[in-house]
């Protein structure tokens, strides 16, 4: 465990150990809400008395008040932690000396994990893209009128649960174990064990088509790869709609042909991620697609 | 002094000219004086008049929304007293930082809270993206001021990584030695990324460059974190900021609040 403590305290790693531990608090805070909520309308008692909005309180000095106070407390929490805790500050900044390892700001560790699995410009710039777009995309594709000011699980389970686990999985636990797994030269380390600069993992990824005993950068190779990757978001696209179309689904029906395209499209690039780490770390896969401008 | 002297004094302030023309109508206990306090006050004018009770507890809002803004604000107060005290050059950024810490005045609790609350912004204004998912908030007819939220998470997110550089040392330069490298991969304006090569793109007229003023992490790129960082992105987000409070209140709160 000693070694988790050392860690712990090293650069800011205080501040990224509470917002572990702020999102943890708060997706139960949220989750029970949720499961309240639906208790209720299980129970037919909703909207409760109070969620009427009937019952109106005025802004001053209720609402004032309420702001009033948090302030105070968080401008306490704040002065307290520059107080018992100082900023880090290493040695003058040296362009000759690489630090091992060479971590970008705690926010975009997840971002950085990515790149053990993607090349920088999927990992680095495809990504943060692909998130921020699909981040302001939400509310043009989630038409589900429901769950409109309250907590709910029940009436909007495809929408939280997708997003609970983009933002849970792929965004906070990917920042926590960039900040606290990976350590010297990126190498994985759990807590208790001390981070050692020389150690070497010899690891031999393959390239997708090298299974089948393809070169992956010949032109069939490049061929094949090129299909697996065009069928996967063909088929990811075609066979649900498919399925909801035979079904004469309502949700489809109101979706529409493009809305249906972007969620599956932005869907199915957060599973494929997250297929290619899982491909990577039991199968060692390299790339599922080699060209000679990029590779997949 | 007895309470009539008291009473008295209270009265000629109360009556003057001056205090009349600071503090536009006499606050007592009665609805319409709470009202007027709201929508008579620049500070408090934000705010709706009233507001439904169950809004106001804390496990619905969890207040994160306010505590960003909050720390947006201590950040510019702490960022300008913080300026005074730092050069935006390799030669003396380190050693401003350093003179903070051991011979400014108060230099070293300046310094803490600024990280300190640079990073509880960023925590703060994920987990308000994360609230407001959950209730649903973003739904019609308020999609527009949620992409403007995107905005201005992705622009706190600049804010602190331009806020890293400035202490010029090896955690922040290589931090944003890491984070720029990215750059250099974008297709078609970045040098190693697809297509950029065939583009023309060198390390010396592509997209890192653009950001970094030059193709290493130098004084160059010092100087332009200074200037996103206590500048350029906080007048963009002070304006987005306006935009995005504006429009909660036009679009109306979610939930029947």
């Amino acid at each position: 465990m000693s070694n988790i403590i050392h860690i712990l305290f090293l650069k800011d790693n205080e501040a990224i150990a509470l917002f572990g531990i702020i999102v943890i608090f708060f997706v139960i805070v949220a989750f029970r809400e949720a499961i309240k909520n639906d208790r209720l309308k299980r129970e037919g008692k909703w909207p409760p008395e109070e969620q009427s909005g009937k019952d109106k309180v005025l802004a001053w000095p209720f609402l004032v008040r309420k702001e009033f106070l948090v302030a105070i407390f968080v401008m306490m929490g704040v002065l307290i932690w520059g107080i018992v805790r100082n900023a880090p500050l290493e040695e003058f900044a040296n362009a000759n000396v690489t630090p091992n390892p060479s971590k970008a700001p705690w926010y975009f560790l997840g971002l950085q994990e990515m790149l053990v699995y993607f090349d920088p410009w999927i990992a680095g710039v495809l990504f943060p893209s692909l998130i921020i777009v699909g981040l302001m995309a939400i509310p043009y594709i989630d038409i589900n009128p429901k769950g409109n000011g309250y907590y709910t699980f029940r009436e909007r389970k495809f929408a939280v649960s997708v997003f609970a686990f983009g933002f849970l999985f792929l965004w906070v636990v990917l920042i926590i174990v960039g900040v606290f797994f990976r350590g010297t030269g990126w190498l994985w380390y759990w807590p208790w064990q001390e981070w050692d600069p020389h150690a070497i993992v010899a690891e031999t990824n393959y390239d997708f088509t090298q299974f089948i005993g393809i070169d992956s950068k010949s032109l069939l190779g490049s061929v094949i790869g090129g299909s697996v990757v065009v069928m996967y978001y063909f088929l990811g696209m075609a066979i649900p709609y498919a399925i909801m179309r035979a079904k004469n689904s309502g949700t489809l029906q109101k979706l529409g042909f493009i809305r249906y395209m972007v969620v599956a499209f932005l869907f199915w690039s957060m599973i494929g991620l997250t297929i290619k780490i899982f491909l990577r770390l039991v199968f060692h896969l390299k790339y599922a697609w080699v060209t000679p401008w990029f590779n997949i | 002094m007895d309470k009539k002297s008291d009473a008295k004094i209270k009265e000629v302030v109360t009556s003057s000219q001056i205090w009349k023309s600071i503090f536009r109508r006499k606050h007592d206990d009665t609805k319409r004086s709470r009202v007027l306090a709201i929508v008579g006050n620049f500070f408090m004018h934000l705010h709706p008049i009233s507001v439904a009770r169950h809004a106001l507890a804390l496990k619905f809002t969890w207040c994160m929304g306010g505590v960003t803004f909050l720390l947006f604000l201590f950040l510019t107060l702490g960022g300008v007293l913080l300026m005074f005290y730092y050069h935006p050059t390799t030669g003396e950024a380190y050693w401003d930082i350093k003179d903070l810490h051991y011979s400014v005045p108060f230099g070293k609790i300046l310094r803490n809270t600024h990280r300190w609350g640079g990073h509880l912004m960023v925590i703060t204004v994920m987990v308000h993206m994360f609230r407001v998912f959950m209730t649903g908030s973003y739904k019609r007819p308020r999609e527009f001021n949620w992409a403007i939220g995107v905005i201005l998470l992705v622009f706190t997110l600049l804010l602190s990584f331009t806020g890293y550089l400035l202490t010029w040392d090896q955690l922040g330069m290589w931090a944003i030695t890491v984070g720029t490298n990215m750059a250099r991969a974008t297709p078609f304006i970045g040098h190693e990324g697809p297509f950029g090569e065939q583009l023309g793109m060198t390390a010396h007229n592509d997209v890192r460059f653009a950001l970094l003023g030059g193709s290493v992490v130098g004084a160059n790129a010092l100087l332009r974190a200074y200037v996103w960082h206590c500048i350029a992105i906080p007048l963009i987000v002070t304006f987005l900021i306006g935009v995005h409070f504006w429009r909660v209140r036009k679009d109306g709160f979610s939930g029947s609040l």
